[in-house]
Parts: structure tokens; C-alpha cells; sequence
């Protein structure tokens, strides 16, 4: 034998061997290098948010002490519990006593900074436990947007001064505002909360899920599994697949063109959203459902065919089973984006001024995203820490629908 | 060219017959006129070289080409004297009475139990709890799979052995108590233990179904059938008892094939 050295143990081999590794490792640290800075701008965004966002569930309040037994308000029960009950309480000269003992308490000129619709603060609490009528407390009253911003160092001088001096005296604090999650809209920051556009929110995606997952899921299955491969079937894909490129405001001018001219009493409303939504989140739906549909195996098709299953009975025991984790991943895809839609939403009249939360699907209503495109549009500074709360509470929510859809993913692969 | 048909077989008891079947993907003939009578208590056995259209043959028995949209047969096909491609044919029904099993194992990915109780519970053939569990149980009897499996119903069909799961399939296609299994290699993705158990199990199936088994292995073909039908190049070249086939093949082709010289 020849002292040949095989072609695998040459050092240009091994060199290359070397070159190999070297590749195999650079692109590994490539790729954690990415995974690291995503992380470090999701941390940054999302401490940002927190930082800023905190503010925006708290409010400056006046402390007032008010002893309601002295005011001559009489109520009862029965009369606190009809609908008209504010404006019973409003009647007897609630709103003048709150001013009263403000001014007694605190002085007139920071009674004058006392929220105009301070006086509604404590109706409320009277309407919820009308034996308060006999006893004196400090209530927590939101001060007026001037004065809050007064507080935080901002607007006129007289006012961070005044602001200054209350704080000292301890009667203006900023406190934890659980209402902000269960009031509406109002044009004082003071006033304002997330719950009319979360509701509208979550109408909204309530009509589009009804409407978007049926379809989408039974058209991918149409597609897939029933209709001939033909030219008009590939018109329909292309068709397809060009609506979900297509610029979210195009549908909602479709929707104001179609839906609102064929239902004009119902502008702003969630049903009209959610079906302007439903056209934008219905192609993701039929493309990723029909992908997840091809991906399952013939031979499962096969097997049940074989033991004499319907076409109907091997779709719905056999290919939708196994192709719902990949449905339910585009449809997360779909939500996710059609809850973070603004501009549709803005055709259809949902950016109105609705300072009532929607009481179901037909009344007027607004979303969290326009919401927070509304406040951010505000003079009031008091508004700045409104919207990033507003945009907490979207995360959250959005945080909570794709946990949701996610858990039910990963039920489905356990199953099978 | 003709097929050649051994004169000594008895045709009085065909299950199925096929007479001048073709069978057509797209404007490409994938079989050429084939006639056929498949015996109701023998295991019938197709051989041939790849792509002789053995397999195709097999599905066009209950209809499983209907599934490939560019596939078309020529000819009449009957079970029990029906021609089971008339246009009032009803296709679960058929493929109820002819099951299948097929080259890769397919369970599905249910549990053991669920599998077998697929077939009964969709054609409405077993009444209440009981009576599927015991559908369940002789069905995996029969497939020789009951031992292995009885403490594991529940567990997922996917995750038994190869072998297991072709046996599965096999207890899955004789829940519906059909009267015709047909086999597509049904061993080729097993290994020699597996294929033994098969084979062992395809004998003693013999007499209660009529079976019709693809195979690439001419030994299995000897071993497992009584009859066999030699294909090549889309045609049935020659049909006989499997002994007279393997020991005295009248056709030169049928001849080179077994003894090896291709294929």
C-alpha cells in the first residue's frame, strides 16, 4: 500500500473543518445577539409604559370632610335605588353642600379648584349606602385639571403654588383611582376612564370573532377540501390573499360605503366595527387555516375514508381536529391586529366623543386604540398619563386574548 | 397481447370481478384492461415491478381513486354481481363492505380504543357502551394485538411500534366487519419480525374475508396467498393458483420476474 492520505484527514480538511465551526458558531451568536436586543426594546417599551402609565391610574383628589348629617339631604332606599336618583340628590342641593364644606374646610380659593363634578363622587357613594346620609367622613374629591396640573409642576405659577400649599397641609393628594377601569370618556382628565372603550373593545372583537372565525374556518375547508382546482379557485386565492394585504383604512371605507349606507342608525357602533374587523381578519383566517388544513397528513384522510367515513365526516372527526392549533395561531394573528386597528374604525364614526359606556352592540361606542389616538390628540396634559394608561390596559387586554387563544391551542395538541 | 389465465381455477364463488378495467391519470393509461375474479375465500396476491400499477389496481376496488381528481376507470368492477361504479353506488357503503389497509401505517392520532371504535361508531353497527368495547375487543383479537395493548386502550395510537400500528389499522378495517380487506404492501415499511406477525395474522384472517394483497416480495406473495396476478407495465401478464404461478408460470415474463432476472 501507497502512504495515500485519505482525503477526510488532510490538514486543508481540517481547516475547513475549522471554518465550518467558526460559521456554525458566528451565526449562532447572530442569532442570540437578535434574540437579545428584542428583548431589550420589548423591556425598554414596556418599563416606559409601566413608568408612565402608573400616573394614569391615579388622580389628584381634594380631601373634604363633609358631615352629610348637617346637610338636610333626606333619602331612603327605595328612592336611591330608581334610576333618577342622582338627579334626586342634585335636587335637594347636593352639589352645594360638597361646595360648602369645601369651602369651610379648605378655603375659598381652593374649594373654586374643587372638580365641578366632584359633588357626583359623593352622590354615587350615597346611592351605594344611603346610611351615610347620617354620618361625617373625609371624602377623596377630584381637583380640577388645572389644579392637578398644578400638582404634577406644571401650567400657571398661582396655581403650582396653591397646589404646593394644599399638598403641605396633606389635603391634596394623588391617590389610586380604581374608577378610571369603570368610568367613560369626559373632556376633563380628572374625569376620564378606560371602561367605554374596553367594553367597545371587547364588543367589537366579540362581533368580529363571530363573524370572522366561522367564515374564515368553513371557507379554508371549502377551498381545501371540496372545491375543484380549477381557474376560479385560483381567482378566489389571489383574491384572497391580495385582501389581506390590502391597507386596513380601504375596508373602512368599504364599511362606511356598505355597512353604514345599509344600516345608517347604527354609526359607531360596535356590530358596524366588528364587521368592518371581520372583513380584515377573515382572509388571515382562510390563509393560515388552509395551510394548516394542507399540512395534515393524506394518509389520515386516507384511513378514514377507507372505513367508509363521509367526505363531511372525515373534515370534521379527522382534518379539522388535527388543523385547529394552526387555525387558532392565524386567527391570534388576525385579533391581535384587528384589536390594534385605528384607522377602519375611524371611517365608521367609533372616534365620537362617547362619554357613556355602550350599553350592547348597536349603541355608540369607541375602541381602546382609538381612545388612546383621542387622548393623545389632548391639550390638557393631564391626558399624557390617560393614554398610556389606556395603553397598559390594551396590552393587558391583548395580552389576555392571546394567552387565552394560546391555552386553547396547546389543549388541542395535548388532545391528539 | 393477452392476459393468461390458468384454465384449472374455479370462478363460480368471484366476490369481485373486474372486466376490461382500465384506469386513466389525466390522458396517461395507468391500466390496461384488466380482467379478473377475485375467489371469496382465498388471500389474493398482486405482484409485480414498481409502477406496473398493482397498487392503482387495488384502489380502483373500493374507489379510493376517487380521491385523485385526474384519475378515471373504464370497465365494470362488481362486488356480489353490483357494479360498484353505476352512478347510484353508495361510496361509504362500499368501502364499508371493502376495507383497506395500506402501505404506511395511518392510525389515527386517537387512542388505541377510539381507533378501532372509529368504523362501528360512524356506521351505527355496535348499540351502547358495552357492546363497543366488545366490538373493540375482537376486532384487536382478531389482529393478533389484544395481549399487547389491553392495559392501554387510552393511549395514542401513534405511539405504538410500526408493526403495532399496521396491526391496528388492520384491527380498525375489520371493526366494520367487511367482506373484502384489501392490502397495500402492508409490510413494506416493517421489519421481518413485524412482517411475521402480519403474515401470520393475513393466514389466519384467510377464509373469513377475502384479501387482496399488493406485494413487492414475491417470497410473502408465496407464503400468504392462493392466488396471484402477475402485472407489468399496467397489464395483468398472468393469473393463477400461487403455486402453479411460482412453480409453472406459462408466460416468459411472469417467469424472468420470479426468477429474478428484473423488477
Amino acid at each position: 500500500m501507497t502512504d495515500r492520505v485519505a482525503p477526510t484527514r488532510t490538514p486543508e480538511f481540517e481547516a475547513r473543518l475549522a471554518k465550518r465551526y467558526s460559521a456554525e458558531r458566528r451565526f449562532r451568536a447572530i442569532g442570540l445577539g437578535a434574540i437579545l436586543f428584542s428583548i431589550a426594546v420589548l423591556l425598554v417599551l414596556l418599563g416606559n409604559m409601566t413608568i408612565n402609565g402608573i400616573g394614569g391610574f391615579q388622580r389628584v383628589e381634594l380631601e373634604v370632610p363633609i358631615d352629610l348629617s348637617q346637610s338636610g339631604i333626606a333619602a331612603d332606599s327605595a328612592t336611591m335605588a330608581q334610576t333618577d336618583a342622582v338627579q334626586t340628590l342634585q335636587a335637594q342641593g347636593l352639589a352645594d353642600v360638597v361646595d360648602y364644606f369645601a369651602t369651610e374646610a379648605l378655603g375659598e380659593e381652593a374649594a373654586s379648584e374643587l372638580g365641578a363634578q366632584a359633588w357626583r363622587d359623593v352622590a354615587a357613594d350615597i346611592i351605594a349606602d344611603p346610611s351615610i346620609l347620617r354620618t361625617e367622613a373625609v371624602y377623596s374629591l377630584p381637583a380640577s385639571a388645572k389644579l392637578a396640573s398644578g400638582y404634577s409642576g406644571e401650567g400657571s405659577a398661582e396655581m403650582q403654588a396653591l397646589a404646593q400649599r394644599l399638598s403641605d397641609e396633606g389635603v391634596l393628594v394623588k391617590n389610586f383611582d380604581p374608577a378610571f377601569l369603570s368610568r367613560a370618556d369626559a373632556t376633563n382628565p380628572q374625569q376620564v376612564g378606560i371602561w367605554g372603550a374596553l367594553k367597545g373593545s371587547i364588543l367589537t372583537m366579540i362581533v368580529t370573532l363571530a363573524l370572522a372565525f366561522p367564515i374564515g374556518v368553513l371557507a379554508a375547508l371549502y377551498l381545501e377540501e371540496y372545491a375543484p382546482k380549477n381557474r376560479w379557485t385560483d381567482i378566489i386565492e389571489v383574491s384572497i390573499n391580495n385582501l389581506a394585504a390590502v391597507p386596513s383604512i380601504i375596508f373602512g371605507l368599504l364599511g362606511l360605503a356598505v355597512f353604514l349606507t345599509l344600516f345608517p342608525n347604527l354609526r359607531s357602533a360596535p356590530l358596524i366595527g366588528g364587521m368592518t374587523l371581520a372583513l380584515m381578519t377573515m382572509p388571515v383566517i382562510v390563509i393560515s387555516g388552509r395551510n394548516a388544513i394542507k399540512a395534515v397528513p393524506p394518509s389520515i384522510r386516507d384511513g378514514a375514508l377507507a372505513v367508509g367515513a363521509s367526505p363531511v365526516q372525515v373534515v370534521f372527526h379527522h382534518v379539522l381536529p388535527l388543523a385547529l392549533p394552526g387555525i387558532l395561531t392565524g386567527t391570534i394573528i388576525g385579533m391581535a391586529r384587528a384589536l390594534g386597528e385605528t384607522a377602519p374604525l375611524l371611517m365608521i364614526g367609533m372616534r365620537a366623543f362617547v362619554a357613556t359606556p355602550p350599553d350592547g352592540f348597536t349603541s355608540p361606542a369607541t375602541v381602546l386604540p382609538v381612545q388612546i389616538f383621542l387622548w393623545s390628540d389632548e391639550i390638557d396634559r393631564g391626558f399624557v398619563e390617560r393614554t398610556s394608561a389606556a395603553i397598559i390596559v390594551l396590552l393587558l387586554f391583548l395580552l389576555v386574548m392571546n394567552g387565552l387563544a394560546i391555552y386553547l391551542r396547546n389543549k388541542f395538541e395535548k388532545k391528539w | 397481447m393477452v392476459t393468461v389465465v390458468h384454465q384449472n381455477l374455479e370462478t363460480t364463488d368471484a366476490k369481485m370481478s373486474a372486466r376490461d378495467v382500465s384506469v386513466f391519470y389525466g390522458d396517461k393509461k395507468a391500466i390496461d384492461e384488466v380482467s379478473i375474479d377475485i375467489p371469496t375465500k382465498y388471500v389474493t396476491a398482486f405482484i409485480g415491478p414498481s409502477g406496473c400499477g398493482k397498487s392503482t389496481f387495488l384502489r380502483t376496488l373500493n374507489r379510493m381513486n376517487d380521491t385523485i381528481p385526474s384519475a378515471r376507470v373504464e370497465g365494470v368492477i362488481t362486488l356480489d354481481g353490483d357494479d360498484i361504479y353505476r352512478s347510484k353506488m353508495d361510496v361509504v357503503q362500499l368501502r364499508a363492505r371493502v376495507g383497506m389497509v395500506f402501505q404506511k401505517p395511518n392510525p389515527f392520532p386517537k387512542s388505541i380504543y377510539d381507533n378501532v371504535a372509529y368504523g362501528p361508531k360512524i356506521h351505527g353497527l355496535a348499540q351502547g357502551k358495552e357492546e363497543l368495547d366488545a366490538v373493540v375487543q375482537k376486532s384487536l383479537k382478531r389482529a393478533g394485538l389484544w395481549e399487547e395493548v389491553k392495559d392501554r386502550l387510552q393511549d395514542s395510537g401513534t405511539a405504538l411500534s410500526g408493526g403495532q400500528q399496521q396491526r391496528l389499522c388492520i384491527a380498525r378495517a375489520i371493526a366494520v366487519d367487511p367482506e373484502v380487506i384489501l392490502m397495500d404492501e402492508p409490510c413494506s415499511a416493517l421489519d421481518p419480525i413485524a412482517t411475521a406477525k402480519i403474515e401470520e395474522l393475513i393466514a389466519e384472517l384467510n377464509g373469513r374475508y377475502a384479501i387482496v394483497i399488493v406485494t413487492h416480495s414475491m417470497q410473502q406473495a408465496a407464503r400468504v396467498s392462493q392466488r396471484t396476478a402477475f402485472f407489468h407495465l399496467g397489464k395483468m401478464v398472468e393469473y393463477g393458483r400461487t403455486s402453479d404461478i411460482f412453480t409453472n408460470p406459462l408466460e416468459k415474463r411472469t417467469q424472468d420476474y420470479i426468477t429474478g432476472r428484473y423488477g
